[in-house]
């Protein structure tokens, strides 16, 4: 038993959480809400050059052939600093998609691009009405029914949706199956959009870890530099106690994130389940974490000239989206109760 | 990342697994009460003998020399086939740690081989009637009596659970009462058959004469009986609370045997068919309560990872006290909800389901954010001690 990171996966997580301090401070954050793109080409680029978007991939296709051991801990960063590209789409849901389920040439043909960082690639499953990041992405995994198709991005009609977290891209999207490759159908299409959708909604917990984490930092800093009455807010006890129960939040979310990475790695028996805990208490956190949040920075946190907006409203984005704390808590009990 | 046991931790589990199974009581009553307390007492004795009282002590001692990770083993096994709540816990699980780190080796050789073997049994003796969330607060005196080569205690400590059955207390008296608030304070042992002591019970919100106020009037100890420094008892004191508050006391093996018990009770309440709305509103609570013991036992994977290479839990142990004092109440309020009227009965009622074991359970998991330091107190040090808020 050891429910802890090798030193390798601290040393890459902490060389990647260098990186966004340095090219994903703020100011960039800002500035994906104020550009019309929104992403910067060299970011991505740089991280492919890492190895962090071809860390899925596996290493014939020039990739690092890592699991999700290796990726949620930067995906935890990335929510740190609130990095909006489709890391969750491009490198934890379709490059392991490809690799377990599509034919060689299809696989072939899209994943030494995600490697190289000159694809990325974004998903729609079915009850997902939306797509992220449609507008920079030249590869859709979409699924219908119990198919999955690869589209040519040039080959999808999107209509911009638009997003409280302004920093986000979404789109609904239209397109035809003349245009799209079938990369697998029937039960086994059913099984791997089930998997994709388990990628997804751990991806997307370990980014709400690192935006909770976050969100408790900056509040930490505001209420001990804050005084009112001539002390810190953060001497006072109803300030503590909201960290507190923040703090308490994220602590006991934490592990169950990282458990389903290790059953999405070794194939658990107990995935859905687990993956569905990591999401519902992930989700639970951040909602919470962002209203402790808003509360102790007061009027300050109710501006948009504070940071603090960007990283709450990416929560309340993230919390929703792969499937919200209710939604995930039902199936929780599905699998415990009609067992 | 590896959450795997080893084939010798597996083998261990499935020895404990098959003598608990054999061995474990049925149907005992409350240990706190007196006549409870006896039958309890003969269960501890039989674990004993069997050396599975204190599997992680060293064997001279009276235990197995278990890891970390074998007791934990140990206690997920002992809470699955039902094992009764531990009456000599104070002991094994606070005090001991306290001596293994600050007693002597006469201490050590004295007290713990008769407290694994139940032939001592301990209470603590920490609140006073003016000191209880304060702990630094407590007035009762030890003076010092160098003729008899001791100390000479007044005073009184109350809420002392099950006081009234036990024969030693462990607990801080004030040895300084010039010294500063945090010092002066001195941790002794005592047997409450010395001179000098009364105990009362004390009927608990559950019924049970759990508790006890103990009076002190001019009771001797002699030096031996003083646990670490003379005027060093806070730290020792909190060599135990922190003991209380982390993992030693409440293992997740309990709270997650509670949690299959409660999807079995929703099972159960589903197939009787009555109330189906009710049955089913409830589904999310039972799957949240379960995920919380669940999440209790990861995060105890994640502590004890880092216990075993040496890094102390710290101020941590106050979130851990937290949460499972809190996911035991609703977990026991999510239960009762799914017996509907039937939830008020108690054991002594004919139609109490299941004993009357959930109205027990949610009494007693009621005084857990009161114990052990409240919540409210654990809340501070957690904004104070883990995330850095000033004090004043």
């Amino acid at each position: 038993m050891q429910f802890a990171f090798t030193e390798d996966q601290l040393l890459f997580r902490d060389t990647v959480a260098e990186f966004f301090a340095n090219e994903c401070p703020p100011e960039k954050v800002r500035w994906s809400w104020d550009d019309a793109v929104g992403r910067d080409a060299s970011t991505w680029a740089a991280l492919a050059e890492m190895g962090v978007i071809g860390l899925t991939v596996p290493e014939a296709f020039g990739g690092m052939g890592m699991n999700e051991i290796d990726l949620l801990p930067i995906l935890t960063e990335a929510g740190r600093y609130a990095y909006p590209a489709p890391l969750v789409e491009t490198v934890a849901v379709v490059a392991p998609l490809l690799t377990e389920s599509a034919p060689a040439a299809i696989a072939e043909k899209w994943l030494p691009g995600i490697a190289d960082g000159s694809v990325i690639a974004t998903v729609q499953l079915d009850d997902q009405p939306f797509v992220n990041d449609m507008h920079i992405a030249n590869l859709l995994i979409a699924q219908r029914g119990d198919q999955l198709f690869a589209i040519p991005a040039e080959h999808v009609r999107s209509t911009p949706q638009v997003s409280v977290d302004g920093a986000r891209r979404l789109f609904s999207i239209e397109w035809d199956e003349a245009d799209a490759e079938l990369v697998v159908s029937g039960e086994a299409a059913l099984q791997a959009a089930n998997r994709a959708f388990d990628r997804g909604a751990a991806a997307t917990a370990a980014q709400l870890i690192g935006l909770s984490e976050q969100m408790i930092a900056m509040t930490v800093a505001y209420v001990v530099d804050r005084k009112q009455f001539g002390v810190p807010i953060g001497s006072f006890q109803a300030v503590k106690h909201h960290l507190a129960d923040a703090e308490l939040k994220v602590s006991f979310a934490r592990p169950a994130v990282w458990a389903a990475a290790y059953g999405l790695a070794n194939g658990s028996a107990d995935v859905d389940r687990e993956v569905s805990m990591a999401k519902c208490f992930a989700s639970d956190a951040a909602e919470v974490v962002a209203r402790k949040a808003l509360q102790n920075h007061g009027a300050i946190g109710y501006t948009t000239e504070h940071d603090l907006h960007f990283w709450l409203k990416r929560s309340w984005a993230l919390a929703s989206s792969w499937g919200d704390a209710a939604w995930h808590r039902r199936r929780v009990a599905h699998l415990l109760l009609d067992a | 990342m590896d959450l795997t046991f080893t084939p010798a931790e597996e083998a261990f589990r499935a020895e404990a697994r098959e003598w608990l199974e054999a061995n474990v009581p049925v149907g005992l009553p409350s240990g706190d009460t007196a006549e409870g307390f006896a039958l309890h007492v003969e269960w501890e004795k039989k674990l004993f003998e069997a050396r599975w009282s204190v599997v992680s002590w060293p064997e001279e001692f009276g235990g197995r020399g278990a890891s970390l990770w074998e007791w934990l083993i140990f206690e997920e096994e002992y809470y699955r086939v039902g094992g009764p709540q531990r009456v000599t816990q104070n002991g094994i699980f606070l005090l001991a740690p306290t001596i293994f780190e600050f007693g002597t080796d006469e201490q050590k050789e004295r007290f713990l081989p008769r407290m694994a073997a139940a032939d001592d049994l301990w209470c603590q003796g920490w609140s006073e009637p003016d000191a209880g969330s304060d702990l630094a607060g407590i007035k009762s005196r030890a003076a010092r009596d160098d003729e008899r080569g001791g100390w000479v205690i007044n005073g009184q400590k109350t809420w002392t659970t099950r006081g009234a059955f036990c024969n030693w207390v462990f607990g801080l008296f004030r040895t300084d009462p010039e010294a500063a608030r945090h010092s002066g304070m001195t941790y002794l042992l005592v047997p409450l058959d010395a001179p000098g002591v009364t105990v009362r019970g004390v009927e608990r919100l559950d019924g049970d004469e759990g508790f006890a106020e103990v009076f002190f009037d001019d009771v001797f100890v002699s030096d031996d009986l003083v646990l670490g420094g003379v005027n060093e008892g806070w730290g020792v004191a909190m060599a135990t609370a922190s003991s209380e508050r982390g993992l030693t006391l409440r293992s997740p093996g309990r709270f997650c045997a509670a949690a299959d018990r409660l999807v079995d009770l929703w099972k159960r309440q589903a197939a009787a068919g009555e109330y189906p709305e009710r049955i089913d509103s409830l589904r999310s609570d039972v799957a949240q309560s379960w995920m919380e013991a669940e999440a209790y036992r990861l995060a105890t994977l994640v502590d004890v990872t880092g216990l075993v290479k040496g890094v102390s839990q710290g101020a941590r142990s106050s979130l851990t006290k937290i949460y499972w004092s809190e996911l035991d109440v609703k977990l026991n309020e999510t239960a009762l909800r799914l017996l509907g009227p039937a939830a008020e009965l108690i054991e002594t009622s004919p139609d109490a389901v299941d004993g009357g074991a959930w109205m027990k359970g949610f009494e007693f998991a009621l005084s857990g954010p009161i114990y052990a330091g409240t919540n409210e107190i654990q809340r501070n040090v957690v904004a104070e001690r883990v995330l850095g808020l000033p004090r004043k």
